[in-house]
């Protein structure tokens, strides 16, 4: 019979086991390095139709966020500024660079500039903006280092698990009111950060929202 | 055996190789859009603001209203009286009910509260260009970016009716352009009584300041 089943198929069984180990490690691995909003969405940076830079508007000439984004404080949008708000500086400020012909076009036309849009949240997903910027979230917590980026890049995950890190304990994340917009703000400690954060909760009546009717409905 | 660990490793490196790290780990960003891997019901057939759709002519789902249309918002508080958005009063206009006349002054009662709120939107939509001092040294002309801003001290702004400015700041004047459409109508009357304040400043005189007070002056 040895004929048949040759010496090494004694080993057959180990060569099966240990090549399902590797190869389950490699995929577990795999999956939870790739398969996660960390990998599909962040790092996402498309090439805008303008090159604006938030890093020379917010962060070197140190233009408040609002600005722009007017309706961030009383819409559930934070709304991409009309044209005309661009040209409210640029009618003197490079008024004739070829890289802002397409603003000029938009505001004189009224046709909208096809930004393209870098966060979104899934549609069944209901976020709200002003609720969290008028009690103490800053845009930084969801946005990132918006002031330090040449091109807007998506900066953080927009998980579910992501939203409630912050919805389990917001005590780690408020800050003051008239920080929001102050996007290199630091807490002097965490116990200060905790100490304030607990006293904004009571404040404020901020609610740690678990509960799925509070983003889904 | 070999062959197959040969196979596996080629398989791993390839995966990473093509795959690169995560962003947040180090890699580089990506020009591609964001993969879904279980799509759900992430994107819906439903409108979300300033988006491109095609159900519209315009090719927006945002769309601008009628021309006139005022929008229904939460009256402002003049005293005790509510005042909407459509009606013909001080608030609105800046102008005499019925007239042409600019209002001599701010219509809302001047408050800590009203103060405090022009500070925080006069430093927001103002400053840049006239400076957190009104007297037009904002970041524009400090970047050499913009070669007319005014001073606010300017006597001719100083003299002008809270109305009037109330007129400038909404529909904007010479290459200032119009702060209606950003600024909300009770935002604009708190930057005027805020801006008052600044043009106080520095008109007051040592007579101003409580007797008590003067000797921490320097």
């Amino acid at each position: 019979m040895s004929a048949i089943f040759p010496k090494w198929t004694n080993r057959l069984p180990l060569y099966i086991i240990i090549g399902v180990l590797l190869a389950g490690t490699a995929v577990t691995a795999g999956v939870w390095y790739y398969c996660t909003p960390k990998y599909t969405r962040v790092g996402y940076q498309p090439i805008q139709p303008v090159a604006f830079s938030h890093a020379t508007h917010a962060g070197q000439l140190g233009i408040d966020c609002r600005y722009c984004h007017t309706g961030v404080e009383k819409s559930w949008f934070s709304n991409i500024p009309a044209a005309s708000t661009c040209m409210n500086c640029h009618n003197q400020v490079l008024k004739d660079d070829p890289r802002l012909a397409l603003v000029r076009e938009s505001a004189a036309s009224g046709k909208p500039i096809p930004w393209v849009q870098i966060h979104k949240l899934p549609d069944f997903a209901y976020f709200n903006h002003s609720v969290h910027v008028n009690r103490g979230i800053s845009c930084v917590e969801c946005h990132g280092r918006v002031d330090q980026m040449e091109e807007v890049v998506h900066a953080k995950p927009f998980s579910m698990a992501f939203c409630l890190e912050c919805h389990r304990q917001p005590e780690t994340k408020l800050r003051p009111l008239d920080k929001i917009t102050d996007l290199a703000w630091q807490p002097e400690s965490h116990a200060k950060q905790i100490e304030f954060g607990k006293r904004a909760m009571k404040d404020w009546k901020v609610e740690s929202l678990q509960t799925c009717s509070a983003c889904h409905r | 055996m070999r062959y197959f660990l040969l196979i596996f490793g080629v398989a791993v490196v390839a995966v990473m190789a093509i795959a690169g790290r995560r962003y947040d780990d180090g890699g580089s960003p990506s020009r591609k859009p964001p993969i879904y891997i279980f799509p759900d019901m992430d994107r819906q057939l439903k409108l979300r603001p300033q988006e491109p759709n095609g159900f519209f002519a315009n090719g927006t789902s945002s769309q601008l209203p009628v021309a006139g249309t005022i929008a229904q918002t939460k009256p402002i508080m003049v005293g005790n009286k509510a005042v909407y958005a459509f009606e013909d009063s001080p608030v609105n206009t800046g102008k005499v009910a019925g007239s042409t006349n600019f209002v001599e002054v701010n219509p809302l009662p001047i408050t800590a509260e009203l103060l405090k709120r022009g500070q925080q939107r006069y430093t927001i939509s103002c400053a840049p260009c006239h400076g957190a001092l009104a007297d037009g040294n904002g970041i524009t002309k400090k970047v050499g970016a913009m070669a007319v801003v005014a001073n606010l001290h300017d006597q001719r702004i100083v003299g002008m009716t809270d109305g009037e400015l109330f007129h400038v700041i909404t529909h904007g004047r010479n290459l200032m352009g119009a702060y209606g459409p950003n600024v909300p109508t009770e935002d604009r009357w708190a930057i005027i009584a805020y801006l008052r304040a600044l043009q106080l400043s520095r008109l007051g005189t040592l007579e101003d300041v409580p007797q008590e007070l003067r000797a921490t002056l320097k």
